[in-house]
């Protein structure tokens, strides 16, 4: 009997890939007359038909708000809101769905944290702990914490390859310092930071601790109980779900000290002209209607990665990964950018004596998207002696023919200037 | 790839690969710098007006894409000897060329600066040609205050 042998699910077909690829409306289209080549996906993914359908269907059938009426609509859109809060917590190892607070994306949970219990905790004198490889995103909420409680903004630094240099973190993490915020993945150069030694020193010196995961959430499976951060924040967008939605987790005692962010409805218990008392966590740090579509997004771009398995994922993502640094190493007149020890899904790299914009404009021409610019981590770009990159940045869709195109763009690039 | 290269003339090219005028020059009396944040592109324009407000002497600094140094590097060479009420009507020219609503004029009278008609057709890349212009604007002004393309 000649049997169809079943999926499986450590070493995928690639017509199941594919099958996976003809999810995505978004790249069945031409771009300037060639297949478009989508190799932007750090700075946000596409999204599948499942969350498209899920975002329309909320509008479609159960547009209501939330935790509001008792009428059937909002009991439905309450339902599916916060059955996506429990989803989170599951897929993140989180004990408890109420440490799940729904924000617009990572940036606002960085912001939150640095402005509740980063202000409480921070003092003048005191320390804060970044590295020379965040996103502005964590870096501006910490300097403007820094700035004004009179505190200091301490930064790992990195090495030529793009590596945090950790050897040095006791003589960084001191008894004054009392956050410490490092990004997961590098959006810039891709490097997996070992933030589980961070977060290790970090705790045994009393300090907060943050990870922002906007880059590694789509990537690698992640378990909050096993890194023993405090917080952790990641963005939908990035994850094949909706623009405008982002996750804090935080640990629940620590959440119920904090005072709220935002005051409004939904916030609160009781109001009075005198005074107010507050919700229990997490729907005290939720002021004011939230982004009820786009949380549900979120819930079937969870489902999404979840199928097809971060096992698949991840093997399919560093393969492609390989193939490009190699592919690129071929190329004359091209340098990367960073050469960490472990890397997520992005590549950044210059052209000799072309300006990464210039490459940009003429790439897309070919229908092969990528960022062209400092990727929000001006700092790094410094320390790399460079005022831009060009980066491409993978997710499951991408195929080994758009590192083909990928590398013909490049040299239709270098045609033009030499 | 005939398209991209309506954009990328050989001129433009020549240009941003040895630009004119480029350099800190003693001899000036006006300066202004500019800053593309989208691009990390920096410019900063100097100028020499003579009392009767003629461009005697023009150069520039900086550095950016392809698109913008040829832009400060082709305008300096357009711009030397002229008034500066001619300065501010060339760059109307200029702009309704490169990003002018309707049909706009294929860079007629602009000489030279009609090399860079293509831009029109990437609007992304508009403030790279715009830039200098802008800031040797704010130079001619006397207000000392960096220039943003945001």
């Amino acid at each position: 009997m000649n049997r169809t042998p079943q999926a499986n699910e450590s070493c995928p077909s690639f017509s199941n890939l594919d099958q996976v690829r003809r999810r995505f409306p978004c790249l069945q289209q031409e771009i300037h007359g060639n297949p478009l080549v989508y190799l932007d996906s750090a700075a946000t993914t596409q999204k599948p038909t499942q969350v498209l359908q899920a975002v329309e269907s909320f509008y479609q059938e159960d547009c209501s708000n939330v935790h509001r009426g008792v009428h059937t609509l909002s009991e439905r859109a309450t339902i599916r809101y916060e059955a996506v809060r429990a989803k989170v917590a599951q897929f993140i190892h989180a004990p408890d769905p109420h440490g799940v607070i729904f924000t617009s994306g990572t940036t606002e949970a960085i912001n939150l944290v640095a402005r509740t219990i980063g202000r409480d905790r921070v003092s003048s004198g005191d320390q804060v702990l970044i590295s020379a490889m965040e996103h502005h995103a964590n870096i501006v909420p910490w300097q403007m914490l820094c700035e004004e409680q009179g505190a200091k903004l301490v930064i790992i630094p990195c090495t030529d390859d793009g590596d945090l240099i950790l050897d040095d973190l006791q003589s960084l993490i001191t008894d004054r310092t009392k956050v410490v915020s490092i990004g997961h993945v590098s959006n810039a150069v891709g490097t997996l930071h070992d933030i589980q030694k961070v977060i290790a020193f970090a705790r045994e010196k009393g300090a907060i601790t943050m990870i922002d995961s906007a880059q590694a959430i789509s990537h690698l499976p992640i378990d909050v109980e096993q890194l023993g951060c405090d917080f952790l924040a990641f963005s939908a967008h990035k994850m094949y779900g909706p623009t405008g939605t982002g996750v804090l987790w935080g640990r629940k005692e620590l959440l119920d000290q904090m005072s709220p962010w935002q005051g409004g409805g939904d916030m609160i218990r009781t109001v009075t002209f005198e005074n107010s008392t507050f919700a229990d966590v997490p729907w005290k740090f939720e002021a004011g209607t939230p982004h009820i579509a786009g949380v549900i997004g979120l819930g079937a771009a969870l489902d999404f990665i979840q199928e097809v398995g971060f096992e698949t994922i991840q093997s399919h993502e560093q393969q492609l990964l390989e193939e490009t640094v190699t592919r690129l190493d071929r190329l004359d007149g091209l340098t990367i950018i960073g050469r960490p020890k472990n890397r997520i899904s992005v590549v950044s790299f210059v052209l000799d004596r072309i300006h990464p914009h210039d490459a940009g404009t003429i790439m897309d021409q070919q229908g092969v998207a990528i960022r062209a610019g400092h990727h929000c981590a001006m700092p790094l770009m410094s320390r790399f002696g460079v005022a831009a990159t060009i980066r491409t940045s993978f997710a499951i869709y991408n195929t080994l023919d758009d590192i083909d195109a990928l590398v013909a763009a490049i040299e239709s690039v270098q045609e033009v200037f030499n | 790839m005939n398209d991209i290269r309506e954009l990328y003339q050989e001129m433009i090219l020549d240009h941003s690969r040895s630009p004119r005028n480029f350099g800190p020059k003693s001899k000036h009396n006006l300066s202004a710098k500019g800053h593309n944040p989208l691009c990390g592109d920096d410019v900063e324009m100097h100028v020499l007006r003579t009392a009767d407000g003629v461009v005697e002497e023009i150069c520039f600094e900086g550095s950016g894409c392809a698109i913008s140094t040829a832009s400060a590097s082709i305008l300096t060479g357009v711009l030397k000897g002229r008034s500066e009420e001619e300065v501010r009507e060339i760059f109307a020219s200029f702009r309704q060329m490169v990003a002018g609503q309707g049909d706009a004029p294929a860079g007629e009278g602009l000489g030279k600066l009609a090399v860079f008609s293509g831009v029109r057709q990437y609007p992304a890349r508009v403030k790279c040609a715009t830039l200098a212009w802008h800031t040797l604007i704010q130079a001619l002004s006397g207000v000392e205050e960096e220039v943003s393309t945001e």
